[in-house]
Order: C-alpha cells, then structure tokens, then sequence
C-alpha cells in the first residue's frame, strides 16, 4: 500500500472532492525501530497531493516532545486526522486495504464537520461529561 | 466528533503486539474502551453505543491513576 497506482490515485483524488474545509494530517513518525513507518509516511505524502484541501505535518516521536505530549501519541506510525480542532481521530499503523478508505471516510467527515451518525447517538454522546477512548482494532485486508 | 471527551483511534494489530495481547485481540474488530469495554465485531449503532456507553459505569483511565 506505500505507492498508490494510477486508478488508486484517481480513486482516491475522486473520494477527497467531496472535502468542505481545510483539514491537515499531524503525522508522527521515527527513523528507526518502526517497520511501517517509512510505507506510512510515503503513503501519506502520496495522499495530500492529490487535495489541495488536505495538508500533512510530520513530527518525529523522538524529538518533538512538544508535539507528542500535545496530541497524546504514545506508539508510531501514528496519524491524526485535524479540522479545526483536533477532535480526538488518531490511526496508529499503516492504514492499508480497507483502512485506507476508512482514513479518507475520516478526513472527508472532519471536512465536513459532520460525521453520518443517527440525531440519537449524538444527543447521547454530546450528553457525556466522562471521558471515553475508544481503540479499534483493525487488521490490513 | 460529535463530543469533546470521545478519543477514538484505528490501531493496526499486526504493529502493535504488546497491545493485542494486553488486550486479548484474537478477532477483529476488537473494540476496548476505557480498557474496561470489550466489543468484538461490528454492531448496529445504537447497540455499539449502548456496549461503548457501560464503559461510563467504571472510572476512567484518567480517574484511576
């Protein structure tokens, strides 16, 4: 998954028009002792030309103490999908096969600033004074 | 998105060994909230949301270091 081909490329070019506002990729990543890390940097680097709505910053986890602490990265590869405000979207790995699609679902929704969940479940989880973090564990397909 | 204390995160399970086995991940999707919720598989909404919610019930992470 580290080089998009030709019609992944307009696939994915296609997917990302439907992006409203300005949203950035906060990346973060090491040089050593991460397998996927460099596959996950070129793919993202590979992602963000195709929108110019779509920016990537990449931080590296060793050195950008600031950073990390900031966006509560604890493992690498890790990607934060950001609007306006982080709203708390990370994807740890590299996001290959169906994740992919989830990645550009991600950046396409915080573009949007709405995400395609029932009025119900947001009265509830608007209602929520606790925090919850949510890990989903995924496998590449 | 629709709340400010929701953290959700996509982690690939074949990088991150030490967390699959912490979390006893042997299908996927496994979902853990709070470290306390387990959810496997994929449900309709508002049962995913009703099994996210329990998490609620036990202090959180935060609360309890």
């Amino acid at each position: 998954m580290g080089l998009l081909s030709e019609s992944d490329r307009r696939a994915t070019q296609d997917r990302l028009r439907a992006m409203e506002r300005p949203v950035r990729l906060v990346h973060f990543t090491q040089e050593l002792e991460c397998p996927s890390c460099p596959e996950t940097k070129r793919l993202l680097q590979q992602v963000v030309e195709l929108s110019d709505k779509l920016s990537l910053e990449i931080y590296n986890f060793q050195l950008d103490r600031e950073k990390v602490a900031q966006y509560q990265i604890d493992k690498v590869p890790a990607t934060v999908i950001e609007g306006e405000k982080d709203d708390g979207i990370r994807f740890y790995g590299l996001p290959s096969g169906y994740e992919f699609a989830t990645l550009l679902e991600g950046v396409v929704a915080v573009s949007r600033g709405r995400s395609e969940l029932n009025p119900a479940t947001v009265d509830r989880l608007r209602a929520l004074d606790r925090p919850l973090h949510l890990q989903v564990f995924v496998t590449p397909t | 998105m629709a709340s400010d204390v929701v953290r959700a995160d996509m982690v690939e399970a074949t990088e991150f060994p030490h967390l699959v086995s912490r979390y006893g991940v042997r299908g996927v999707p496994r979902t853990v909230v709070n470290e306390v919720v387990f959810i496997d598989g994929a449900l309709p909404e508002d049962a995913y949301l009703d099994r996210v919610l329990e998490a609620t019930l036990h202090p959180s992470p935060e609360e309890r270091r």
